[in-house]
């Protein structure tokens, strides 16, 4: 039998998923190979979706229609805005979902969209003519033909499980690492380095004594993960809060010498912000306890996820330890703790479309690149997706810079700068934070998504209707009036004399949407979101000001091509290390040369009369 | 044998001008350094030498050119990128005599693909090929332009890396201010997390207020370009003639009859190691003459840009802060109190005068060893003491971080490097975060 797609993905994890059905969109044939089709949208760590920068990048990728946000909302079990105090760049939407609900919500999806056919197998091999991919080989015999593949296998290469002392390969627990495939992508000769991340033990939440718990109720208000959503739709559950404790820490202390991470056994880098416990004990070793939050992870199912205690202990140790906390006295772990090691590849090989540079038609998405979060996964998936089809059709790239949108920050960190440690988006990556917020994030991106021809008419439908109440708004704001006006609506602004439009007022922090309803109750006919929106826009409209000069300077610079053969090695004056570093990224641009790690202004001179002089 | 090295470095891929120029001061002095950079350098000393020497060891060569002998000279060689401008470089040291200089400097001139240095090129090439930051490139620039004393050691220490040390611990502070505001920004869930620390609005304040003190240090260029100083007065009061004594020489026409004096003729000049600009003033008087007219306006606008006046007119009419001078003490007493009296027919009075400058003078300049900022360098420091001063009080975080971030963006401009994953660093070792 012989099949034949626009492109194949490989891995139906949220890399795989997503860019099997952005693909799917832009209307290329599109085949996702999945050991197993049950598998498909697993959350295999923490079943929470968002947060922030994470939720960040999933408004982004929903309003490019993608799959993540509306399968959280069709799972979610608790809603939570991180921040929600705190200026709205940071705030992050953040979900508990259920897990299987989740699944179903992907399948769901997976199964609605046209051109999108799930093929179950194990893949043995891609299928190559010199440096360029046609197809994939089974395991069972298949050979499928396509034009482009989208690696999104997660922790495969060279996946190993700690538990203990004990280790064997594996990606996740009871699930088989994919080797052949491995070992064909180890001929190629792409760059390979180390990295590890860790689980906690599942508990029994039976076994959970709840009552004297600090507990975390879902937020009112019916704010959902992605605005087609009409509302919430499942009972909310609460979250709890427990503490570690000496006794937790004496405990792990005495262990140490047989957690695989201090015994040596563990050469991979793990995250500094997700360390296992038995690296806080050890290196804040002055902190006498610290916070593990108890997830559900499903309306009818019992088992609860302790975020925080991340560990490679063995069983015993676990089992001893987690019992030293409140409420968790006579907990039983359902499954316990363990430590991944897996290679990633080095994403500086990566174009800004996630196209391997000298392979042709082979996309990377997702841990293999190096990422953690389901919500990193999704967006490379999208950004893989989205230019493997418009490769495979002719069309150009869909590119995405750091002025617009966090996507953009996350693959030019990735293609530049390459990973030292699992990469996970904070807000703090994003130098123009301000602009890029999650509840802007379809007026940011949607416009994009259109032009790129990727948005249902519903989506079009629900943009064209946003935009305006955009635009009602805005005129609403432009009313003028005085100090003693707002004085008058509670709003104790000094009065300078100056009568300024409502928008311009919305700089003083005391002029809030419910000053504005007051003067202008006409704010009421749209949704308080919307208005919330438009006031977060000219809240720091100055500042955003002062960057639009910046970010024409970024898109100038960008606009300077270097040649992709340039060898820096002759050029003079750059260092050993920034010649390494820039042959491993080949930056495209001169904008991109500028933020790598380490390049001077001098260098970047340098490789400019360079890059001008073969040119002439 | 030669030939073909000569060949092998004619075709050198990274091929640029190979650049020449006299590196110490004017001649005649004991020692004229010559130093050759780029690659023909090498090609150019055994042009010369009939030698190449061992890399970094200092070897007695007798220089020849067509025939003649140029030098007995000391001379040096560094191999790319392991010297001064990263390229080949050779030095010779010569017997510092004009006509040796001048005959060395005119033998390079016709040696295969060499050419005259334009001002300040080899600091140019050293910091193109990353040999040293732009701070450090700065002061080597002023280091070559130095000629006082103070000068000079100014430019060392920020050749030395003095002022790069200082901004790289503004720029240490900045980071853990930073750090800080992000961690209760993206991790403000985790408990180890509080809220601002009461020390860092002290910690900001503090930064704010050290940037601030830099920013009201006498700047880098007084060293460099002299404290102005404007001879003022009406015609014939004696300006010329004062300038001419001070500075030694016949810089300015003078003649008995008034107005002689039309353009602003400058005159820099070290007395006593202090760097002044000396500058003549058309004589302040209303005129009909228009060439004169030209140079009183002129004359106004150096009053005004003056550090210092020495005024020659009469003393009740001085413009505050001046010195008051009678110039003429020879001719007669003054019409009322002065500062000083002096002499430029007899030179009488003015070690006096000279004292009164320097003293005058010490509060515009910066003091010895005391690391300077240059127009540049003033410009980003005033960038990132304005982004605090916008944001000192401020309790919104993101407007924090907004500041911090175009304070460290001013500061990378200084020496360059920093970025996120820096201010990461500083924000991980201090916070236990992870869940």
């Amino acid at each position: 039998m012989s099949l034949k797609f626009d492109i194949l993905v490989v891995g139906g994890g949220h890399a795989g998923t997503e860019a099997a059905a952005a693909a799917a969109r832009l209307g290329a044939s599109v085949g996702l190979i999945s050991f197993d089709r049950a598998q498909i949208g697993t959350m295999s760590c923490n079943p929470a979706m968002g947060g922030l920068g994470k939720g960040h990048l999933m408004r982004e990728v929903d309003a490019f229609d993608g799959l993540i946000a509306r399968a959280s909302d069709a799972a979610a079990i608790h809603y939570r805005m991180l921040n929600a105090s705190k200026g709205a760049a940071v705030r992050g939407p953040r979900i508990q979902a259920d897990r299987r609900l989740y699944r179903k919500a992907i399948h769901d999806l997976i199964e609605a969209q046209p051109g999108l056919a799930v093929v179950e197998g194990e893949v043995t091999a891609l299928r190559m003519q010199g440096r360029r991919v046609t197809g994939l080989v089974l395991a069972d015999g298949r050979n499928i033909a396509s034009k482009a593949v989208i690696l999104a296998t997660g922790t495969f290469l060279g996946g190993k499980l700690h538990f203990g002392m004990k280790g064997c390969a594996g990606g996740r627990v009871g699930e088989r690492a994919a080797t052949s495939l491995a070992h064909q992508l180890r001929s190629l000769q792409l760059p390979m380095a180390r990295l590890k991340t860790g689980t906690p033990p599942r508990l029994d939440g039976r076994t959970i004594d709840w009552a004297g718990l600090e507990r975390q109720p879902s937020d009112a208000g019916g704010w959902t993960m992605s605005p087609m959503t009409p509302a919430r739709g499942l009972p909310q559950l609460f979250c709890a809060i427990t503490r570690t404790n000496t006794r937790t820490h004496d405990i792990i202390r005495a262990n140490l010498d047989r957690s695989p991470l201090f015994a040596g056994e563990i050469q991979g880098v793990g995250p500094r912000y997700c360390p296992s416990i038995e690296d806080k004990v050890h290196r804040f070793a002055e902190r006498d306890g610290h916070q593990v939050f108890l997830e559900p992870e499903g309306l009818d199912d019992p088992l609860i996820y302790p975020n925080g205690i991340s560990t490679s202990l063995p069983d015993d140790v676990q089992r001893a330890m987690v019992r030293t906390m409140p409420g968790l006295e006579r907990v039983e772990i359902a499954q316990p703790g363990y430590a991944v090691e897996y290679d990633h590849i080095d994403p500086r090989i990566l174009e800004p479309t996630l196209a391997i540079r000298d392979v042709d038609g082979l996309y990377l998405a997702g841990q293999i690149n190096g990422t953690t979060g389901y919500e990193e996964a999704a967006a490379q998936g999208l950004v893989a997706g989205l230019n493997a089809a418009a490769w495979a059709g002719g069309s150009s790239s869909i590119l995405f810079d750091r002025g617009e949108s966090y996507i953009g920050v996350m693959v030019d960190d990735l293609v530049l700068q390459g990973v030292t440690e699992p990469y996970r988006m904070l807000t703090a990556r994003a130098e123009y934070r301000l602009r890029l917020r999650a509840d802007n994030a379809e007026a940011r991106l949607t416009p994009k998504a259109v032009a790129a021809g990727c948005v249902s008419a519903e989506r079009l439908r629900h943009f064209a209707s946003a935009s305006g109440q955009r635009e009602k708004i805005e005129t609403l704001l432009t009313k003028r009036c005085g100090a003693a006006d707002l004085n008058q609506t509670g709003a104790a602004v000094r009065d300078d004399g100056v009568r300024r439009e409502l928008r311009e007022w919305i700089r003083f922090p005391e002029v809030d949407a419910a000053v504005l309803l007051r003067l202008v109750p006409e704010l009421g006919d749209s949704p308080a979101e919307r208005v919330e929106e438009a006031i977060q826009d000219h809240r720091y409209a100055p500042y955003i000001q002062r960057q639009h000069s910046e970010i024409a300077r970024l898109r100038s610079d960008e606009r300077l091509r270097i040649p992709p053969d340039l060898d820096y090695a002759v050029i003079p004056g750059l260092s050993i290390e920034m010649v390494e570093r820039l042959e491993r990224s080949r930056p495209s641009t001169l904008g991109a040369a500028s933020r790598i790690r380490g390049i001077t202004p001098a260098a970047l001179a340098a490789i400019l009369v360079h890059a001008r002089r073969k040119a002439a | 044998m030669a030939t073909d090295v000569r060949a092998d470095e004619r075709k050198d891929p990274k091929l640029s001008d190979t650049i020449y120029a006299l590196s110490s001061g004017q001649p005649p002095a004991a020692i004229a350094l010559v130093r050759i950079s780029g690659p023909a350098a090498d090609f150019a000393l055994r042009t010369l030498a009939g030698h190449l020497p061992e890399p970094r060891v200092a070897t007695l060569a007798r220089l020849h050119w067509k025939g003649e002998l140029l030098d007995n000279a000391l001379v040096l060689r560094f191999r790319g990128p392991n010297s001064a401008t990263g390229e080949d470089v050779a030095e010779l040291h010569l017997h510092g005599g004009r006509s040796v200089v001048a005959a060395t400097l005119a033998a390079l001139s016709e040696v295969d693909g060499l050419r005259p240095a334009a001002p300040g090129e080899f600091t140019r090439r050293a910091f193109e090929q990353g040999r040293i930051d732009l701070a450090e490139a700065e002061g080597l620039a002023d280091l070559l332009e130095a000629e006082t004393e103070s000068q000079r050691r100014n430019a060392l220490l920020l050749a030395g890396g003095a002022l790069s040390r200082q901004v790289e611990s503004w720029q240490q502070r900045l980071l853990q201010l930073a750090g800080q505001v992000e961690a209760a920004l993206d991790f403000s869930d985790e408990d180890d997390v509080a809220p601002l620390t009461p020390t860092f609005a002290v910690e900001w304040t503090a930064l704010r207020e050290e940037l601030a003190e830099w920013l009201r240090r006498p700047a880098a260029e007084r060293l460099k370009d002299g404290v102005r100083v404007v001879i003022a007065g009406p015609p014939n009061a004696g300006k010329s003639s004062l300038l001419n004594v001070l500075a030694g020489r016949e810089a300015a026409i003078t003649a008995a009859s008034p107005g002689t004096t039309r353009d602003v003729i400058e005159i820099p000049l070290a007395l006593a190691g202090t760097p002044f600009l000396l500058a003549d003033t058309a004589g302040l008087r209303e005129t009909t003459d228009e060439v004169e007219t030209i140079g009183v306006v002129r004359a106004r606008t150096i009053i005004e840009a003056a550090d210092l006046i020495l005024w020659l007119g009469d003393p009740r009419l001085a413009p505050p802060g001046a010195i008051r001078v009678h110039a003429k003490a020879d001719l007669g007493s003054p019409a009322a109190e002065v500062d000083v009296q002096v002499s430029a027919r007899t030179g009488a009075g003015l070690d006096e005068l000279v004292r009164l400058m320097i003293h005058h003078s010490s509060r515009l300049l910066p003091r010895e060893g005391e690391v300077s900022l240059n127009a540049r360098q003033r410009g980003l420091i005033e960038v990132v003491e304005q982004a605090l001063g916008e944001a000192d009080g401020e309790s919104d975080l993101l407007i924090l971080s907004e500041a911090l971030r175009g304070a460290l963006k001013a500061v990378d401009r200084i020496t360059g490097r920093a970025g996120v994953e820096d201010m990461l660093d500083t924000l991980f070792e201090r916070f236990c975060i992870g869940k």
